[in-house]
């Protein structure tokens, strides 16, 4: 079973869940989709780590058989060619690989080249099979190694998998959420919160995913906005996450609570447990 | 007009509350929301008036004339997102489709083209002292990049004359940051005393760095964690990074945001902390010649 762990806004504390759940349920994989910045593997300091080189396909060009026709030019919607000085020039950098410009050549010019854009560690931290994606910084998309990360965990089925979404709605979130069967969105008790909420909780119904709610970082006798919309939508809350100091001076440290303290332990495990019964209620009632 | 960008890497460190504060503090004339995907700032920016709004076209998307289709599978067989497949009759994945092309160009029965798509709206707050660019992209919408760089023409077009320009930007390290660092004269940095905000901090660093920004780093909720805060304070020396300041962990500035107020609307720690940081990013924005009020 696939659970995704996401929310609009950044910090709320997807990774606390993610890496949390993955370590009380053992035997569990973790999947780090956060490619731009992934933090799960500071928390896990997996083991025995092999890594894979991510690429995409770029055109090359052989100057020798290029007239110059700009037929690619022309074709490429992302402007990532252009015929600059008697020379075709490919901006690497924002091509997306559509394979248009090398279709298209009437010379057989342009010939797929493969760029690096990130890699693929897998290990082991304990129990615990640990992916992570990590994009080259100054790279602009991430996608190409969501795809290839959910692709090769795609073996790992039917096991219990925690995927770790980047923040936001955008096209990487949605990525990460296609074989999802099951979304568990983070919020916390502040006005930003809610907003960024409001935006996930969209995208979730958008895509027709089951789903339910954790409150983190509730604060007691305060007024919790995220609480209040989940009440308003009906929406299932999972379960309520204190503010805790404690806990937050563990995860600043990246160490995995649910390790560290009895009684986080026993605190992930009533949520692992009200996540599933939730995730294979819905599995039954819609298939 | 001197552009600065508040960046993290990580998310939730505190970039849109360090923004709101400066906007207050200067008293700025332009500011805008990059953070297309999960835009906040007009939370805490009160404005009375109802904003231009116009929308914001993305990449194209394919579309299939089923009339003309005579199910050949070039399209479905060329197409490197994955967007067409084949059910009753062929049909395009609109949130996958990029928008390339390929297909139209395949198709030798002309029954493919490319159809204008909104992608997200674009939103222009203007009032007699000052103006306010920000926009919202669509669910699940690509073309982050292009949309904020829309935000930022958006701004520029609409400000005339001013000192400053702040720009709260989106956390990670690709397109829309990418995007937004255009024009940006500093690179202010909200990090977090974290093993994780460090990680993602030293990520959207190089980055920076890989377009020649210029770069100063302050550290928000310093005191959760003061071994962390010794450490980022290091790593900024060593590598020769300006470092303006310390804002201390704040259960006010949840309040001031809850009420849709900066932490300079309330006397708190936090918003006493952001002077001083504000202070010395402005000495670095204009070189210590420049004449900010206070």
């Amino acid at each position: 079973m696939n659970i995704a762990i996401l929310s609009g806004k950044g910090g709320t504390g997807k990774t606390l869940l993610a890496v949390n759940l993955a370590a009380i349920a053992g035997d569990a994989v973790y999947i780090d989709c956060d490619v731009e910045e992934p933090n799960g593997h500071l928390f896990f300091k997996p083991k025995s780590i092999k890594t894979e080189t991510v690429a995409v396909k770029i055109p090359a060009v052989d100057d020798e058989l290029c007239t110059g026709c700009r037929i690619c030019v022309d074709f490429c919607r992302f402007n990532a060619l252009a015929y600059i000085a008697d020379r075709l020039a490919v901006f690497e950098q924002i091509c997306h690989s559509c394979g248009g410009c090398t279709l298209l050549c009437p010379e057989a010019a342009l010939r797929e080249e493969d760029r690096i854009v990130g890699r693929i560690e897998e290990g082991f931290s304990g129990s615990v099979k640990v992916y992570s994606g990590i994009l080259n910084t100054g790279e602009a998309s991430g996608i190409p190694i969501i795809k290839r990360l959910l692709n090769l965990s795609k073996k790992e089925r039917p096991g219990l998998c925690l995927i770790d979404c980047p923040p936001g709605s955008a096209c990487i979130v949605m990525e990460t959420i296609r074989d999802a069967d099951y979304c568990v969105l983070v919020a916390e008790p502040t006005l930003f919160g809610v907003h960024n909420l409001n935006l996930v909780y969209e995208l979730v119904s958008l895509f027709d995913k089951p789903f339910g709610v954790v409150l983190n970082k509730c604060l007691e006798g305060e007024e919790n906005p995220s609480e209040k919309f989940c009440l308003e939508k009906v929406i299932t809350i999972l379960g309520h996450l204190a503010f805790d100091h404690e806990l937050g001076v563990i995860n600043s440290k990246a160490l995995v609570a649910a390790r560290e303290r009895k009684r986080y332990s026993a605190l992930f495990s009533t949520l692992l447990a009200s996540v599933l019964k939730e995730a294979q209620h819905e599995a039954v009632v819609n298939p | 007009m001197k552009q600065l960008l508040i960046l993290s890497g990580k998310g939730g460190t505190g970039k849109t509350t360090v923004a709101g504060a400066f906007i207050s503090l200067a008293g700025a004339r332009a500011y805008a929301d990059c953070d297309v995907d999960a835009p906040n700032l007009h939370l805490i920016m009160k404005r009375w008036s109802e904003p231009e709004r116009k929308d914001y076209f993305g990449l194209p998307k394919a579309e299939i004339d089923h009339k003309r289709c005579t199910r050949c599978d070039l399209c479905r067989q060329n197409c490197r997102f994955n967007a067409i497949s084949l059910n009753d009759h062929y049909q395009v994945d609109l949130f996958a489709c990029e928008g390339c092309g390929v297909c139209e160009v395949i198709c030798p029965e002309e029954a493919i083209t490319l159809q204008p798509a909104v992608a997200g709206e674009l939103m222009l707050y203007r009032e007699e002292d000052s103006v306010f660019s920000t926009a919202q992209l669509r669910m699940g919408s690509g073309t982050t990049g292009l949309l904020v760089t829309e935000v930022k023409k958006q701004l520029c077009e609409a400000v005339g004359e001013a000192e400053l320009a702040v720009i709260d930007g989106s956390p990670g390290i690709g397109c829309p940051v990418i995007a937004s660092l255009n024009g940006a004269d500093l690179v202010l940095i909200v990090t977090e005393p974290s093993v994780s905000g460090i990680s993602d901090m030293e990520r959207i660093i190089q980055t920076a760095e890989i377009f020649n920004m210029q770069i100063t780093v302050c550290i928000n909720k310093y005191d959760t964690n003061l071994e962390n805060t010794a450490l980022i304070e290091t790593y900024c020396a060593e590598k020769n990074l300006p470092f303006s300041g310390k804002i201390p962990f704040d259960p006010e500035a949840v309040r001031a945001i809850n009420s849709g107020k900066t932490i300079i609307d309330l006397d708190c720690p936090s918003g006493t902390a952001v002077k001083e940081v504000y202070h010395r990013t402005m000495e670095l924005l204009f070189n210590e010649r420049c004449s900010i009020s206070t």
